[in-house]
């Protein structure tokens, strides 16, 4: 299993991938280390957005895909039967490549996650969506503007959005699947920044498009590549010393 | 040989265009033909007094549309209320929870259900639904009804429109891009509530537009109301009661109107009005499309 000796609440074990007959993703064992950004890397098809995504089950939604192995979170496989999808898809939260406001306004956006797990009251509802969309640096940038449409948004001010909007059901961890690929390069900037501060709390897990990217914010790096896992290793060490030939022709950027 | 291309290039330009003005021409010819065979029994009766008179009898020279109208009306209204459900559940469930197996035996069979010819949904109707109403349904409201009556019209119409129905909302919460029901479930949503918060939001103006195809539609259906309603000039009192919508009218009495004086004319106001009420839904129903779409800003 691929150590990185920190203390951790997911651990990956056996996981095997197949989308029909296809072996995405072939016996990966991993920890994540907590409170950290940890970044997966690899050129594209290496399975690491499928990685990503075994993390918060969203593969249920897609019945091609079969999985086996063990996939633990807080000490409970989220793999195991009767265990309530739900549950861990609150926990993890997901920012994804594009960002795609629900068809609703700002403000309902955020609250959308808060009332589908219950919350009724107005004034605790009110209170938690400013709180985040003041977090994502939002709230002054749009001020009065929380009731019109979400789409009326810049590109970069909805991926906020969705960060926001994932940050307010409360997650544990949160997963970004190429979350800046469709953004400037200010925007870029601004959720990088919001990871960096976000680390703090939680447990980062991002799915990087660009070498730069992961240098410029990974404490970990997770090097993929044909479905398996090249090398894991602290950031410092995987930049400056990398243990596999691949991951030195990877970063010199060989073949990408 | 450049000028050539170009000249070219123009003359199919301003032919399509000739042809696209033509087939619009088309709506206003049959407009206007209807108009021009109709304005005999105007000038006679006054427009508003055909509509709003409940007598009609030919050979008297009474031509009273209101039965006809309020018939089509109330014929369409009930099959959309019974028809609308029906197919939304029916399409979420297919696009959203059904696996792949159930719609690839669902789908056909839905496109199968909407190529069957008016004819025999009259003939099921007749067969089924008039005698369902008579013998089990009626009894329990009314002191007599034979069955052909608004009730028996509306539940066929709304058989033959479900079909429609459903292969329109099932494209439409298709189109539902995959992304934003991504975000919703990886909120933690269940699958229903990504269907009442999003899909259904998302496909709102859709699922207008896809009642307005549906209700034209059912205006229009002649051959199989025709067989169930009864056919009865009168304003019917209640679901129970027969009556007439103006396709029946027509169908029933074109080529027949031996030389009762305006009765032709009559039946082209009927055919005109029939073209108004469509022409003029489609409008309404624009202008709503309209307005919910500026609201919503997708």
């Amino acid at each position: 299993m691929e150590q990185t000796g920190q203390p951790h609440n997911v651990s990956i074990e056996n996981l095997d991938v197949f989308i029909e007959a296809n072996h995405i993703l072939k016996n990966i064992n991993l920890t994540i280390p907590e409170k950290s950004i940890t970044c997966i890397i690899g050129p594209s098809g290496c399975g690491k957005s499928t990685l990503l995504r075994t993390l918060n089950r969203m593969h249920d939604e897609t019945p091609e895909v079969r999985i086996s192995g063990k996939v633990t979170v807080d000490g409970q496989n989220i793999y195991a039967p009767r265990v309530d999808v739900i549950n861990v898809r609150k926990k993890m939260g997901l920012l994804a490549q594009r960002p795609c406001p629900l068809p609703m306004s700002v403000f309902d956006n955020v609250a959308y996650g808060l009332r589908i797990h219950g919350m009724r009251n107005r004034k605790d509802i009110n209170q938690r969506v400013v709180q985040y969309l003041q977090y994502v640096g939002l709230w002054d940038e749009i001020q009065g503007r929380v009731k019109s449409s979400a789409a009326r948004l810049s590109v970069g001010q909805q991926q906020r959005l969705c960060l926001a909007r994932g940050l307010a059901i409360e997650p544990e961890y949160i997963l970004g699947d190429e979350a800046t690929s469709s953004l400037d390069p200010i925007s870029t900037k601004k959720i990088e920044e919001l990871f960096l501060k976000l680390k703090e709390k939680y447990t980062i897990i991002l799915v990087t498009h660009t070498l730069r990217q992961a240098r410029r914010i990974a404490d970990y790096l997770i090097f993929m590549y044909m479905g398996e896992i090249v090398e894991a290793a602290p950031a410092e060490q995987f930049f400056n010393n990398p243990r596999c030939q691949l991951t030195v022709d990877y970063l010199s950027g060989s073949f990408s | 040989m450049k000028q050539f291309r170009i000249i070219i290039n123009k003359f199919v330009r301003q032919t399509m265009l000739g042809i696209a003005v033509l087939s619009l021409l088309l709506l206003v010819v049959i407009g206007l033909t209807l108009l021009v065979k109709a304005l005999p029994v105007i000038k006679e009766h006054s427009l508003w007094a055909l509509l709003t008179d409940s007598s009609w009898k030919p050979f008297k020279g009474d031509f009273g549309f209101l039965p006809f109208v309020l018939s089509t009306l109330h014929v369409s209204i009930i099959a959309i209320i019974i028809a609308l459900p029906v197919s939304l559940l029916t399409a979420i469930y297919l696009n959203t929870f059904a696996s792949k197996t159930i719609r690839h035996f669902f789908e056909p069979a839905i496109d199968l259900l909407s190529g069957i010819p008016p004819v025999i949904y009259g003939v099921w109707g007749t067969l089924t639904i008039v005698p369902f109403i008579a013998d089990t349904l009626a009894p329990h409201f009314v002191d007599y009804s034979s069955g052909y009556s608004v009730l028996a019209g509306g539940i066929t119409l709304s058989v033959m429109i479900i079909p429609l129905l459903i292969s329109v909302l099932i494209e439409l919460f298709r189109s539902v891009p995959d992304e934003i029901i991504h975000a919703s479930l990886s909120l933690g949503a269940t699958k229903w509530q990504t269907v009442k918060k999003v899909i259904l939001r998302k496909s709102f103006p859709g699922i207008i537009a896809a009642v307005v195809l549906a209700v034209s539609r059912a205006f229009g259906e002649t051959i199989a109301v025709l067989m169930v309603c009864g056919n009865m000039a009168i304003i019917p009192k209640s679901i129970f009661d027969a009556c007439y919508p103006l396709p029946a009218l027509i169908a029933n009495n074109y080529g027949e109107m031996l030389s009762m004086p305006n009765y032709e004319s009559a039946l082209m106001l009927g055919a005109l009005l029939l073209f108004m009420i469509i022409v003029f839904f489609n409008g309404i129903s624009r202008l709503t499309l309209y307005h919910i779409e500026k609201r919503f800003q997708m």
